[in-house]
């Protein structure tokens, strides 16, 4: 489906139709690591956005003098640079968050979808767009780590971003703040996923007596 | 002494698994698992990596980075993937058969997030050299044999009766979480040691 390239439309596909979690699966290990409550998923979502809007916003500008043989090598300096920089500000400003988060910060630029965004997007568009893409990226990634995390934290724990909801009479499911929680509850919001494709599919082909192109 | 490093191989190869507990690696664990030797191959080059970045990792840490710690990351990154390209073309020369059974899979996992975790994790813990090398063991050998189950679980559902929409990446995050919690039997196994 080739679309026009405007700013808003680059900013919403992230969100949902290319989520980099649910449609894309990229990212996992930080989205599976750190969700065992909605903050960690929250601060890593953001963290994450921050490293790749300014990654995007600094690919994009020299895209011009870089040539292609170093160019992967560059933008993996680009993403460490930029992903030290939120390792230090984490560190300085919420250290109990950081200790939390432990070494998964400074894996940020390791994950595959920051430097994919790079190759695929921010090294062939100008700033404008390249920005947006990475910003639609981020809050796709974020908006899917509170969702794991949240997830994850009500049943684990009974409470939301620290507020408890179901008072003391609540047995919370301590495996879901636990690993296999993580690989579980992604197997079930993917299918999750995978279910309302399929429905908007046969919906599409029954209306329109076609397939929709995905 | 003995003791202690028998504790880091085990912590990082059972209890700890690096791929089960900590999620690493995830990418080929979800993306190369549909073939068992593949997946064994695989894992063999993961353990080979990881040695060479313990290594790495300890020279840079002991003496380059005692001045300027900020450089980690990025230093870390550079000196570990042209590392491994150096060793990629050392062991081509020198062990061409070795290089065969690993070669395709060097350039795939040098950048991968378990290999970046192993020097993170050596360096915050604060590894010797020994110590170092016998975590990367520990961890190479966890990834492979999580690898190696995971290969073989799949390769028995393939003909199995599973409904469509299950297929493919979902189950397999279905089987992660079994296997997850399978080995989470392990925690305690060395809690009396420490």
């Amino acid at each position: 489906m080739p679309d026009p390239i405007t700013p808003s439309a680059e900013l919403l596909k992230g969100l949902w139709r290319e989520n980099p979690v649910f449609v894309q699966v990229l990212g996992m290990c930080p989205a599976l690591a750190v969700t065992n409550s909605a903050v960690n998923g929250l601060a890593m979502g953001l963290a994450t956005t921050f490293v790749v809007v300014m990654s995007s916003l600094l690919v994009s500008s020299v895209r011009r003098w870089v040539p292609k043989q170093v160019r992967i090598s560059t933008y993996i300096l680009i993403i460490a640079t930029f992903v030290t920089v939120a390792d230090f500000a984490l560190q300085a400003w919420t250290p109990a968050l950081h200790r939390e988060l432990g070494a998964f910060v400074a894996l940020i630029v390791v994950n595959c979808l920051i430097l994919g965004r790079q190759e695929a997007f921010a090294s062939r568009h100008s700033v404008v767009p390249a920005v947006a893409d990475a910003a639609g990226m981020g809050a796709g990634f974020t908006l899917a780590l509170v969702m794991l995390g949240s997830v994850r934290e009500v049943l684990g724990m009974g409470s939301w971003f620290g507020l408890s909801l179901f008072g003391p009479r609540f047995e919370p499911w301590v495996v879901m703040i636990l690993p296999p929680g993580g690989f579980l509850m992604m197997g079930v919001l993917l299918l999750l996923f995978a279910c309302v494709a399929d429905a908007r599919r046969r919906a599409g082909g029954r209306l329109y007596g076609g397939r929709e192109a995905a | 002494m003995s003791g202690e490093l028998l504790a880091i191989f085990v912590g990082a190869l059972l209890i700890n698994n690096f791929t089960l507990a900590y999620f690493l690696g995830l990418c080929p664990f979800f993306g190369v698992s549909a073939r068992l030797t593949t997946a064994f191959r695989l894992g063999l080059a993961n353990v080979f990596v990881m040695l060479i970045t313990s290594l790495a990792a300890w020279g840079l840490e002991t003496f380059v980075l005692v001045h300027a710690p900020y450089l980690r990351l990025i230093t870390y990154i550079v000196v570990i993937a042209s590392t491994v390209q150096f060793v990629e073309m050392l062991l081509k020369k020198a062990a061409p058969a070795l290089f065969r059974a690993l070669g395709i899979f060097l350039p795939l996992i040098t950048t991968n997030c378990a290999i970046l975790a192993l020097a993170l994790f050596q360096t915050s813990r604060g590894y010797g050299l020994l110590q170092g090398l016998v975590f990367a063991l520990g961890a190479g050998g966890g990834l492979t044999l999580a690898l190696v189950l995971m290969a073989g679980l799949r390769e028995e559902t393939e003909l199995s009766e599973v409904p469509s929409l299950l297929r493919g990446t979902a189950m397999s995050f279905f089987i992660a979480g079994v296997l997850s919690l399978a080995f989470m039997g392990f925690a305690g196994l060395f809690s009396g040691s420490g």
